[in-house]
């Protein structure tokens, strides 16, 4: 549906894109994570015929984006990061006014834009203006103008950006239902968890360049060479911590508050059950002992930090 | 080509334009604006009741001309302010990635916002017919003539707004792009008669015969110079026998700025969106 190949933008010296590749199936919602300034509105603009790459190929549903852009236009449903709305237009007439820039018929336009304010619930908000809909309202507006045309792309750059709580899970909802609806999805977000339970595959994007991507699963696995241990003990720590530390799968022993410390092993799991048993041979008074889940937050963090290094 | 021109971008410009209080306010100052002036022009002539009482043809010829100089200086005034922002107002409001990711093409765009704003100017156009009404009361002026000035307004307005356009859609900012419609509009309707002063006396000065193309050229450049010779045939004689040149200094006019505006529109159409395949140029 979606195939990338070695997309680049480059502004003089600076790269803002560095040759991304990402295939992407149809009815996939593929998550794209970064900083700000990352290179994730750089891609998404490309993909919306919004900007020349310097150099690549980008396919949406057999239409490439630098050598047929009219026909990628009508293939996508694109949301931007930032966007404004037309003072002095009501919420109908704003649909109406996309729903015949796509060249859909009044008839069909009067029975499709009841239907999406309806799925983005605005029904209610119908006969006002735009201009003073509240952000989560305007952005849940932009996403049904996005739908108008019934695209099989949407590419959201950002959608539950500056949100509240209570619009993004609502915002977090209608993406569902989209998703249920057979739609390929490209979302962004430089959140990880507002991501990790929608989409099906996720990409990290770092100074331009893709430095991860897979499923949530995958990338979590990925960085999970070294786990955090945490044992908390009834007492002798000091003897816990030169006993832990004697083993070479761990590394950087930390003493923790309350009689606990947190340590980094990179064995395996047989080896990691071996190393409670031979901890509770030497008769340490061991209360708790857990392997510390790594979040997506952590993961993207690890991933970044790798890159800034290199 | 119907699709060209009845289009949601215009539906939604009408829509926008005329909800808009602005809209009613411009064309409020416009109408005092050239009312101050006629009425002004009548009393001063009838001496405010206590003269003659009576306008003469030959001074409501007088006033005719005050009124088109009047608006044309309104028109070439109000046209750039009207189109140097439609497409980078649009880029500042954030509303055109949106518009561009539509089924809409360039030239669709481009010329929908040419008519919505010339349709605003006709409108202040026609609303000041009732002051020309009050020419025909007195008599002095010809139907034809005011149709000739009318057809002028058009053409001068199609041009400076496609001028204005032009900017819009390659200058980012609206205020850089506002300062550089009126830059030029300033330039060709009072920089060039400028010019053209200095090269005719530079030239009689000279002692150089006719035929004085560079002249004949500024004059053609220059709304005000043109318009002119809408009024006076005898303007129009002198300037031929003036330059030597005896093509009609107004259909220089039309062909030089309807090449400009043509090519003004066309590089709009083309840097509205940006070349997505350099190569394919």
């Amino acid at each position: 549906m979606i195939e990338i190949n070695g997309l680049t933008k480059k502004y003089g010296s600076f790269t803002a894109l560095d040759s991304l590749t990402i295939n992407i199936g149809k009815g996939i919602v593929f998550g794209v994570v970064g900083h700000n300034g990352a290179g994730k509105s750089t891609a998404f603009s490309i993909l919306a015929t919004l900007l020349s790459p310097t150099s690549g190929t980008a396919v949406i549903n057999g239409a490439s984006v630098t050598q047929e852009p009219e026909k990628v236009r009508k293939q996508i449903g694109y949301m931007p990061d930032f966007f404004g709305v037309y003072d002095h237009l009501r919420v109908n007439e704003y649909l109406d006014f996309y729903g015949a820039s796509y060249s859909i018929s009044a008839r069909d336009r009067a029975e499709l834009i009841p239907q999406l304010l309806d799925l983005v619930n605005l029904t209610e908000k119908e006969n006002s203006y735009v201009d003073v809909l509240s952000r989560g309202m305007k952005q849940r507006l932009c996403l049904a103008r996005s739908l108008i045309h019934d695209p099989e792309v949407l590419i959201l750059d950002e959608p539950a950006s500056g949100l509240d709580p209570r619009a993004r899970v609502e915002m977090r909802e209608i993406l569902k239902e989209l998703k249920n609806m057979g739609k390929t999805i490209l979302i962004s977000s430089h959140i990880l968890p507002e991501l990790s339970e929608m989409c099906d595959q996720i990409g990290v994007i770092n100074k331009g360049k893709l430095v991860a991507h897979g499923t949530v699963a995958d990338i979590q696995h990925q960085l999970q060479a070294d786990k955090v241990i945490i044992v908390t003990f009834y007492r002798d720590v000091e003897r816990a911590i030169s006993f832990f530390e004697d083993d070479p799968s761990v590394s950087r022993v930390t003493r923790l508050e309350n009689n606990t410390i947190q340590f980094q092993y990179a064995g395996a799991e047989e080896s990691q059950i071996k190393l409670l048993k031979k901890a509770i041979l030497a008769d340490l008074p061991i209360l708790s002992f857990k392997q510390l889940e790594s979040n997506l937050e952590d993961v993207f963090m690890e991933i970044t930090k790798g890159v800034d290094l290199n | 080509m119907k699709s060209l021109f009845i289009n949601p971008v215009l539906n939604k410009e009408f829509k926008l334009r005329f909800r808009s209080f602005r809209t009613f306010l411009g064309l409020l100052s416009y109408l005092i604006a050239i009312g101050i002036v006629v009425i002004g022009y009548m009393l001063l002539e009838t001496s405010f009741g206590g003269g003659t009482q009576y306008i003469r043809p030959a001074q409501s010829r007088t006033m005719f001309m005050v009124l088109a100089y009047l608006q044309l200086g309104l028109i070439l005034f109000i046209t750039p302010g009207l189109t140097s922002g439609v497409i980078s107002g649009e880029r500042e409001r954030q509303t055109l990635n949106i518009l561009l990711t539509t089924a809409q093409s360039s030239t669709s765009i481009i010329i929908s916002k040419l008519i919505s704003s010339i349709s605003y100017l006709l409108l202040l156009l026609a609303a000041s017919l009732p002051f020309y009404s009050l020419v025909f009361l007195f008599g002095g002026v010809s139907p034809a003539t005011i149709a000739k000035v009318m057809g002028f307004y058009l053409f001068t307005i199609f041009v400076f707004g496609s001028f204005g356009l032009f900017f819009s859609t390659l200058i980012r900012r609206t205020i850089v792009s506002m300062i550089s419609t009126y830059g030029v509009t300033l330039f060709l309707s009072g920089g060039v008669a400028f010019l053209f002063a200095i090269s005719i006396s530079y030239f009689n000065y000279a002692n150089i015969q006719p035929p004085l193309v560079l002249p004949y050229i500024l004059a053609a450049f220059n709304p005000p110079i043109v318009f002119s010779g809408l009024f006076e045939e005898g303007i129009n004689q002198a300037f031929i026998d003036t330059t030597g040149i005896s093509f009609p200094l107004i259909w220089s006019y039309f062909i030089i700025y309807s090449i400009l505006a043509v090519l003004a529109l066309w590089v709009s159409v083309k840097k509205l969106r940006p070349n997505m395949n350099p190569k394919k140029g």
